[in-house]
């Protein structure tokens, strides 16, 4: 077998102490095995006195970048020795290349190392990173007092076609999923609420049951939900895909405040429509919990409803509804946040988008459990 | 133009990402009129210099002034105000991609004009007519071609007739004759602007031909080797890296002092 046609091999010489000759055999593709610069090292090492490096490739056979990586790798090795190496043996185009690797020096300070962490610094850097995002949050907020502060004085710019676009986006075109989901919960609610007071003979309690659920909780909860999947998500991917086209520097570069030309029409879109889609939320949510129940309790649809009517009061609604205003503008913030804050490659715009739906979620619930808290203690 | 002071003055700039700095030590001013080329290697901060020139990146330290008024250092400065002097091209154009060209140049006169909409839909027409892009009003951005939203972008830039008219490599990506006429269109629009122009090219056919001032920028020693006509540059600069630059790494190692 001629030795252009075997496996890649190489094999060291010393010549004399201080020069060693590496020979080069067979065939270097990156698809075959090849041995690797990490097997010379014992060899390199066991010499003291070594001070050269030459080549020697009569047989050697068909190469790509598989040899021009291993000559590279045991270069970089050498040349951490102190050691010259002498290309001259190579073939022509390998030559060529390694000298074209080296050609162009490294970057003092560009490379960016990987350092490997303790646990103790893993945890140090994700509170870090915890507390920071916290910051940014509030600082958000604060821009968007500011920004709202401006419109006030009739200072702010943006575009008056964005906001009837975005009371467009989250009212009439969300009505389809909100009435679905709306009417399901309803039914959902009212089956529980059959089954368990109709062991009690108490079944027409349903109505209490539905009624204060759905308008004080889950009503807000719901439309709050679907807007942070819908809405949000949309904003953060618009705003992100800003970002990366450097659409945002450009109405940096104008004067024109990305705040309040972006996220202030959003905002207050989203702080206005919510409580008029969780009204209708509310009132889906109620036909179904209605239409269950009447079917499968012996109630009339009049006394249902009377039940009905006498177990929410005016509070309990406009107090969902104030919710449901505090949860649009949680989620426009946590939206346009994420967009203003992305990165800019076509991964950072899906994280931005994908958070923006996580932070909008986790705020409705942690401001919901603080605003019943409220409500209890206020008696509202 | 004797004792006013420059249009742009650059004191002292150092440029850094974090711990990693750019370029040190830049000091150079542009007078009013001129057609200033941002030039050195691939990689040695010209983008970065321009963005702190133009308000998007904070400088690590110094100064850049305007008509001799600080834009970073002094409190007092509303930067938004001295912005919307500035026209901007940006490298990759960066037009709103959800609004149609009228749209994109309207913006900015929209926002500080007191122009009727009609009236503004003219200006836009004029503008996108300069650039020879009459009847795509209606166009987005998406629709058009990589040269063309160059120029779409170019007429957004001076929509409202700014001072000083910056570019991100204008000629990238173009073939030469639409980059020739691009360069022609520059220094038209200078003239008849008025404005101090700032571009950042390698392009030395570009550099020549419509440069009369700049600042050479070392990716090695992270400062700035030279400013000047790149002309007298290219041919009396004591530096060797700017002459082999310029003369598109043909120039003798010899000094020819
Ligand atoms: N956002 C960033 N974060 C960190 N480093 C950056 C960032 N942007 C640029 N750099 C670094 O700053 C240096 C200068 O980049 P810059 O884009 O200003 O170069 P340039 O002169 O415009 O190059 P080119 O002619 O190729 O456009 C580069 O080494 C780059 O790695
Ligand atoms: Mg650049």
């Amino acid at each position: 077998m001629a030795p252009t046609h075997s496996a890649a091999e190489v094999e060291i010489n010393a010549v004399d102490p201080a020069n060693l000759l590496v020979r080069l055999r067979g065939i270097w593709l990156l698809e075959t095995e090849r041995p690797s610069v990490a097997d010379l090292l014992p060899q390199l090492d066991a010499q003291p006195g070594l001070e050269r490096i030459a080549y020697e490739t009569a047989g050697i056979g068909a190469w790509d970048t598989g040899l021009v990586t291993f000559l590279v790798g045991l270069e970089r090795v050498a040349r951490e020795r102190g050691l010259t190496v002498d290309r001259k043996g190579l073939p022509d185009g390998a030559r060529r290349l390694v000298e074209l690797t080296f050609a162009v020096p490294e970057r003092a300070g560009a490379r960016r190392g990987e350092q490997r962490q303790g646990w103790l610094s893993r945890v140090g850097t994700s509170w870090l990173a915890g507390t920071r995002a916290v910051q940014d949050g509030i600082a958000f907020v604060g821009e968007l007092s500011l920004s709202f502060g401006r419109l006030l004085r009739g200072k702010a710019t943006y575009q008056r076609s964005d906001f009837f676009v975005t009371v467009q986006e989250v009212s009439v075109e969300a009505l389809g999923i909100v009435s679905l989901v709306g009417f399901l919960v309803g039914v959902i609610l009212s089956f529980i609420g059959a089954m368990q007071f109709e062991k009690f003979g108490a079944g027409i309690y349903t109505a209490n049951l539905v009624g204060l659920g759905i308008v004080r909780e889950l009503g807000p909860i719901m439309a709050g939900i679907i807007m942070a999947g819908r809405t949000g998500a949309s904003f953060a991917a618009y705003i992100g895909t800003m970002k990366v086209n450097e659409e945002i520097d450009a109405l940096r570069t104008l004067g024109i405040n990305p705040i309040d030309y972006l996220v202030l029409p959003r905002a207050l879109a989203l702080m206005l429509m919510m409580p008029l889609v969780t009204l209708y939320a509310n009132l889906m949510g109620l036909l179904g919990g209605t239409v269950v129940s009447v079917a499968i309790l012996d109630v009339s649809t009049v006394l249902f409803l009377e039940q009905l009517r006498a177990s929410i009061s005016v509070g309990d609604v406009l107090g969902g509804l104030f919710m449901a205003s505090v949860f649009g503008v949680l989620v426009a913030l946590a939206g346009c946040q994420r967009g203003i804050e992305c990165g800019t490659s076509a991964q950072a715009v899906g994280e931005a988008a994908t958070s923006a739906v996580v932070t909008g979620i986790v705020a409705i619930v942690v401001s919901c459990s603080l605003l019943n808290f409220i409500y209890t203690v206020l008696g509202i | 133009m004797s004792d006013a002071p420059a249009h742009i003055t650059v004191r002292n700039l150092t440029l850094a990402y974090g711990e990693f700095v750019v370029q040190r030590d830049l000091d150079f001013t542009v007078d009013r009129g001129d057609v200033f080329i941002i030039m050195g290697g691939s990689g040695c901060g010209k983008s970065s210099l321009l963005k702190v020139l133009i308000g998007l990146k904070e400088p690590a330290a110094g100064d850049v002034l305007f008509n001799g008024q600080s834009f970073w250092q002094d409190p007092e400065t509303d930067r938004e105000a001295m912005l919307r002097k500035f026209g901007v091209l940006f490298q990759s154009g960066a037009l709103w991609s959800s609004k149609t060209l009228a749209e994109n140049v309207a913006l900015p006169l929209a926002t500080y004009t007191e122009l009727t909409p009609p009236e503004i839909e003219e200006v836009c027409s004029l503008k996108l007519a300069l650039v020879g892009l009459s009847g795509f009003e209606k166009y987005y951005p998406s629709e058009i071609s990589g040269g063309m939203r160059k120029r779409a972008a170019l007429a957004r830039a001076i929509a409202l007739d700014p001072e000083i008219l910056f570019f991100d490599e204008p000629s990238a990506g173009l073939d030469p004759i639409t980059s020739k006429r691009l360069d022609d269109l520059i220094l038209e629009l200078r003239d008849s602007l008025g404005a101090t122009v700032v571009i950042v090219t390698h392009e030395l056919a570009s550099i020549f031909a419509v440069g009369n001032n700049s600042v050479f920028l070392d990716p090695v020693t992270k400062t700035m080797l030279a400013t000047g006509n790149p002309q007298e540059l290219r041919d009396r600069s004591a530096d060797f890296e700017v002459r082999n630059f310029l003369q598109r790494g043909a120039a003798a190692t010899i000094s020819d002092g």
